[in-house]
């Protein structure tokens, strides 16, 4: 059963409907079919006036709906003979943070990013995409063994943020984010970082310092999340709307801001309701923005890495 | 203004009263009152209780430098991109900040020497929006570590800041590598990159310049850390540590290198510098 988002209501009913006809019609003799494909129109019609102006607050309810594609379903479709790499060398193996190695449409690739999980026990395990130091250290030694054999590295954003615990902070979650985002701009092969879901915060730059910056259309990428924004600067979370207004946290305001590089679309009414199609389009484009950097030597891919974000301001 | 004051002041051959509302000091920690001179005097740390209270950048630089230090001076950055507004707008609040602290924004640079050895010092100004680091910031600390490079010695910079300044949503998240890549080409260039951690470093500035110097000191007593104390108690449901956070703890755990009392840390840095600027090559 898909999960509806609230503002999803009208849409969902007109959906039932639909469903609710064509059973009734494929039961009976009554010939309706031309009232059930006007019905039909009509809940596509109004799925797509939707999506096409969701405000910021919901997009971030999109960018966090259950349903999305994560990690996982990307590595499955999109790369082959997928080798996970674990553990930080010093701590442990943070399941918040996931990479390895694999192959891109023929290119080899090295491929890091955050998992959330879908189900309560796999979201738990993953601890909900944050991440604690280990993750972001063992992100660095991903970087560093691709940058050494030549490897690009893609890397997908989903996370809350960092996680905020009494461990994570005693292991030096600071230090750990800092050291992963100077490892991004360090590389000598390129970096893609896409955004795919939440881009939570330092959580989020530390695997998005990247050459590119693509962002799939209805994702997030904020400093802060809207509810966080809210608490301080209106002092009450209800104002996550406001805050989600005023940050700009959609595609299309980081893209004329600069931040971003590319949006991938997505299909009608979201990645969640047509995930292989999503998948697919968003494969295809890490695939062209990589062949961007063929011919490029290591020097000069650093660079454009360095100056795109000393330029940013 | 109390009635009394209003007639006194009003009345025109009377002697205005010299005596400023801020003559004691009230020490946060312990509640000490000590006249301000004197806690001025004893580098605005608590003489009763040691308590290292905030300092803004005019009070370090004359602490931490020999006579004779030049300020530099503040790049102009793009104000307001977002038109942003909570209860207040946000221009609104830089204008404020502008007029307390008589700053430009959040970091000062200077340059002089410390007990003869050349540095360029950053220091952040809690002061000004809770030293935010910001455009304003990002780009203050690339001039700092762009005029190290320039003058051949190394970048000391003292943080003290609450986080990233949400009034510039995700380009305040962008001084995070902006910082970095600044201090990459220091450390190509062969010098060194120090940082001072002072109360209190937190959020996203802790996770990006603050914790990549190649020495790392921290001024006792003070907060340091990446998540917001109140944001871990609402995540774990129970009290933090005792000490939790704090310099000492982070001393502990392996985070810095030294913890220095305010009063040592003028021949600490001028030491560390000695030792980590390049050699000249022999010519």
């Amino acid at each position: 059963m898909a999960t509806y988002l609230d503002f999803e209501k009208p849409i969902a009913e007109l959906e039932a409907r639909v469903a609710e006809l064509r059973d009734t019609a494929a039961a009976g003799s009554l010939n309706i079919d031309a009232e059930v494909d006007k019905l039909e129109a009509k809940a596509e019609k109004l799925l797509r006036d939707t999506y096409g102006k969701l405000t910021p607050w919901q997009k971030t309810q999109v960018a966090r709906h259950p349903e999305r594609p994560h990690f996982k379903d990307y590595i499955a479709a999109l790369i082959n003979d997928f080798v996970p790499l674990a553990g930080d060398r010093a701590f442990a193996d943070d399941q918040a943070i996931i990479g390895g190695l694999g192959t891109l449409s023929g290119r080899k690739v090295m491929v890091i990013g955050h998992e959330k999980g879908d189900d309560t026990a796999s979201r738990i395990k993953h601890n909900f995409g944050m991440a604690k130091p280990e993750g972001y250290r063992k992100a660095i030694r991903l970087m560093q063994l691709a940058d050494r054999f030549g490897i690009p590295v893609v890397t997908l954003v989903d996370t809350p943020g960092a996680f905020p615990g009494v461990q994570a902070e005693e292991r030096g979650q600071a230090e750990a984010i800092a050291r992963s985002t100077e490892e991004c701009l360090a590389l000598s092969v390129p970096i893609v970082a896409v955004i795919v879901g939440e881009g939570g915060s330092g959580g989020a730059i530390a695997l998005a310092a990247a050459n590119r910056v693509l962002m799939l259309e209805h994702s997030v990428y904020a400093v802060i999340s809207p509810e966080g924004c809210a608490s301080i600067l209106w002092r009450t979370a209800e104002k996550a709307a406001d805050a989600a207004e005023a940050m700009r946290v959609t595609a299309d305001h980081l893209k004329e801001l600069g931040v971003i590089d590319r949006i991938v679309a997505e299909p009608v009414g979201g990645a969640h309701r047509q995930r292989e199609a999503a998948i697919a389009t968003l494969g295809a484009a890490i695939g062209e923005e990589l062949d961007r950097y063929a011919g490029m030597t290591g020097a000069q891919i650093r660079s454009e890495r360095r100056q795109k974000f000393l330029s940013i301001a | 203004m109390s009635w009394l004051n209003r007639v006194r002041q009003s009345i025109p051959f009377l002697p205005k009263r010299e005596t400023p509302d801020n003559l004691w000091h009230k020490c946060r920690e312990c509640g000490t009152m000590v006249f301000t001179k004197e806690y001025q005097e004893n580098l605005s740390v608590c003489p009763k209780c040691d308590h290292h209270g905030r300092i803004g950048p005019r009070a370090r630089f004359e602490q931490i430098f020999d006579p004779g230090y030049s300020t530099l001076p503040q790049p102009q950055v793009r104000e307001d991109p977002l038109k942003f507004r909570d209860s207040k707008k946000y221009t609104d609040r830089i204008k404020a900040a502008r007029q307390s602290t008589g700053e430009q924004d959040a970091l000062i640079n200077a340059s002089g020497t410390i007990e003869g050895e050349r540095a360029v010092i950053g220091v952040q100004d809690f002061a000004f929006m809770g030293g935010s680091m910001g455009m304003g910031v990002g780009a203050a600390f690339v001039t700092g570590a762009r005029a190290a490079i320039e003058a051949r010695c190394p970048y000391i910079i003292f943080t003290a800041a609450g986080g990233a300044r949400m009034q510039e949503g995700i380009l305040s998240l962008m001084q995070m590598p902006k910082t970095t890549v600044a201090i990459a080409e220091l450390k190509e260039a062969g010098l060194p990159y120090i940082v001072v951690l002072t109360d209190p470093t937190t959020g996203g500035v802790t996770a990006s310049y603050a914790m990549l110097g190649d020495v790392q000191i921290s001024e006792p007593g003070a907060l340091i850390g990446f998540a917001g104390q109140r944001v871990i108690e609402s995540t774990i449901r129970e009290k933090l540590p005792e000490g939790f956070q704090r310099a000492e703890y982070l001393l502990d755990h392996g985070m810095v290198d030294m913890v220095v009392h305010r009063k040592d840390l003028r021949e600490r840095l001028a030491k560390l510098v000695a030792y980590l600027t390049p050699q000249k090559a022999a010519a």
